[in-house]
């Protein structure tokens, strides 16, 4: 067999179901591309060979012994440390959790396990998935493995990077405004947000606990829908979860519920033009122009409370987050400092977290402080619940019409490393497409549609009504087929070959 | 509305459990004004009759049966603490000194 890491998730698990070759060959050529490849990348914090190998040799010996497998048996995935497993620390990209080993396995991990998927290790991210760009990791920035010098997307930058870079053929990332889809987006991959409350949130460290949604990174609209299918469905120990069938992802992704021949379309007005990119832009009409040749019916759809899901998500968003990230005392995990025998608790609560938090976290909690306090709730967070509404009724009022909205995933291609560090509102900018479904808790996807200015990938965003996930699949699928007809093989065929052991 | 003078930020800092440098405060100070008078924006719209929405997709009454399931073993969730003594998270005094 050649190069192991060259295949999909859905090809791997083949292989090793075939019996052509065990899970741990397979993980093995995914670590030594990881020791390869990582000092430059750096998408991950933490990568265990003895516990990786133990995964796969469990999966070795299922088929030896003739057990049925999974889907996904023995296909290598790379997971953001946002979610716990035991065995592994959990640090959320932030110092205030170093070290912190938790004592129990989120449900989305359990599943993974049952389903025999080996996990790698940990991806780095914005801490507590808190940005755009992987820069607020308090452990170093992820590198876009298409040019070294540009961000991977963020939060979930490290599963982002690690996908391109054929460092795992899988990875799962979180998605609060956008953080699965722009990262897939800049990096030339397939990501999912799924329907709010389709993905247990058990074991996911909480930013924005409305908001927040694990969901799949991968190299084809197939291999996200076959492990958004393990990842899903009801969890009793998540509150949120939906008590209810998953969606039929994998089915659409097959083509098996049709292609786009005779569904709606939607393009939406407020998501384009000003402030996009011109190769964005152009990608982007290039593919609706795509989807109409391929039968689907487009027309253009107004959503005018969109404009103001920026505003809203920043005060809804940080405001959960001030209340969220109150657990982070230095009491009962992580980090304590400033505990001399002087200090009371508050001070030392006060110190260790201006010595935990980076300045994101730092500003997004005193921004979520304000909002909620006594005198300006009304005119901030309850303001923004209400513009919520406005936002889902836009949602309901389109998917009355179409069947898919779509928009370009991001304005712009990865911008530098550095650019807009400390720049919070240019940054929050990179999330403008993206935030309008997260508000509202639909599907969204974000499919590569070719490479714009600097020849850098453009993602477009495939948004459906809640619960019907398989819409964006279906959509996702045919475009992927009739694109990679266009440019004769996937667009990560076009990645230049990692620079190794030049680290700029 | 904002325009938050120092006194602001460091009360905003304290309410928030974060001790701030003076020039950290300048900082965040002149950033959150920026990010405050543009999310400012969403007065401009929804009036009083549009109703809040706090979930995305709302579920009611979730409850799990009343059957007493195991908790985490106390070793495990101590191993992860800052510090521990007697079986119990140690933690610095709670109360200053007038108030004992």
């Amino acid at each position: 067999m050649s190069d192991l890491t060259l295949l999909g998730a859905a090809e791997t698990a083949a292989v090793v179901a075939g019996g052509d070759v065990s899970a741990r060959e397979v993980a093995t050529a995914h670590l030594d591309r990881i020791e390869q490849t990582d000092e430059v990348v750096h998408a991950f914090l933490h990568v265990d060979r003895d516990l990786t190998l133990t995964q796969a040799d469990a999966v070795d010996q299922a088929r030896a012994d003739g057990s049925p497998l999974g889907p996904l048996a023995g296909v290598p995935l790379a997971l953001k440390d946002v979610f716990t497993m035991k065995g592994a620390p959990t640090t959320c990209g932030s110092k205030i959790l170093q070290g912190w080993r938790p004592p129990y396995d989120a449900t989305v991990v359990e599943r993974l396990s049952a389903g025999g998927v080996v996990v790698l290790g940990k991806t780095n991210m914005d801490e507590f998935a808190m940005g755009s760009s992987t820069e607020n990791s308090a452990y170093g920035v992820t590198r876009n493995p298409w040019n070294l010098s540009r961000i991977p997307g963020g939060s979930s930058g490290g599963s982002s990077a690690a996908v391109a870079a054929r460092q795992a053929p899988l990875a799962i990332g979180t998605d609060t405004g956008g953080s699965i889809r722009q990262p897939a987006a800049v990096t030339g991959i397939v990501g999912v947000k799924p329907t709010y409350g389709g993905v247990s949130r058990y074991g996911l460290v909480a930013f924005s606990s409305s908001l927040d949604q694990g969901g799949p990174l991968a190299r084809s609209v197939l291999d996200a829908a076959l492990l958004h299918e393990v990842m899903a469905g009801h969890d009793p120990k998540d509150a949120t979860s939906i008590n209810a069938p998953v969606p039929p992802v994998v089915a659409a992704a097959r083509g098996e519920l049709g292609g786009v021949e005779g569904m709606k379309v939607g393009v939406v007005s407020q998501l384009q033009g000003e402030g996009y990119q011109p190769g964005v832009q152009a990608r982007f009409d290039e593919t609706v122009a795509l989807l109409t040749s391929l039968g689907a019916e487009v027309v253009e759809v107004s959503c005018p409370s969109f404009e103001y899901a920026l505003p809203a998500y920043y005060l809804i968003s940080p405001s959960e987050c001030s209340s969220n990230l109150a657990r982070f005392d230095g009491m009962r995990y992580g980090l304590r400092d400033g505990d001399n025998g002087e200090n009371g608790v508050e001070q030392v609560m006060a110190i260790t977290r201006a010595t935990g938090f980076g300045p994101e976290v730092k500003r997004r909690i005193m921004l979520g402080t304000y909002a909620l306090s006594a005198g300006y709730y009304d005119a901030y967070y309850g303001q923004a619940q209400k513009v919520r509404t406005l936002i889902r009724r836009d949602f309901e009022a389109a998917y009355a019409k179409v069947d898919v909205l779509v928009s370009p995933t991001t304005p712009t291609v990865a911008f530098p490393i550095g650019e807009r560090a400390d720049d919070p509102i240019a940054m929050y900018k990179a999330d403008l497409a993206t935030l309008p479904s997260s508000l509202y808790g639909g599907p969204a996807m974000s499919l590569p549609a070719g490479l714009g200015d600097d020849n850098l990938p453009v993602g477009v965003q495939l948004m459906a009504a809640v619960q019907r996930d398989e819409q964006v699949y279906r959509v996702g699928a045919a475009l992927e087929t009739a694109l990679e007809e266009r440019w004769g093989g996937p667009l990560l065929d076009q990645i230049p070959e990692l620079v190794l052991g030049a680290s700029t | 509305m904002p325009a938050l003078d120092r006194d602001d930020v460091a009360h905003l800092a304290r309410l928030s459990r974060l001790q701030l440098s003076d020039a950290e405060l300048d900082h965040f100070g002149e950033q959150l004004d920026v990010i405050l008078s543009a999310v400012a924006r969403v007065a401009e719209v929804a009036a009083d009759d549009v109703p809040p929405t706090t979930h995305a997709v709302p579920v009611v009454n979730v409850t799990r049966p009343d059957v007493i399931v195991a908790c985490l073993p106390r070793e495990d969730v101590l191993a992860g603490a800052p510090a521990a003594e007697d079986d119990r998270f140690r933690v610095p005094r709670i109360l200053d000194e007038e108030e004992q």
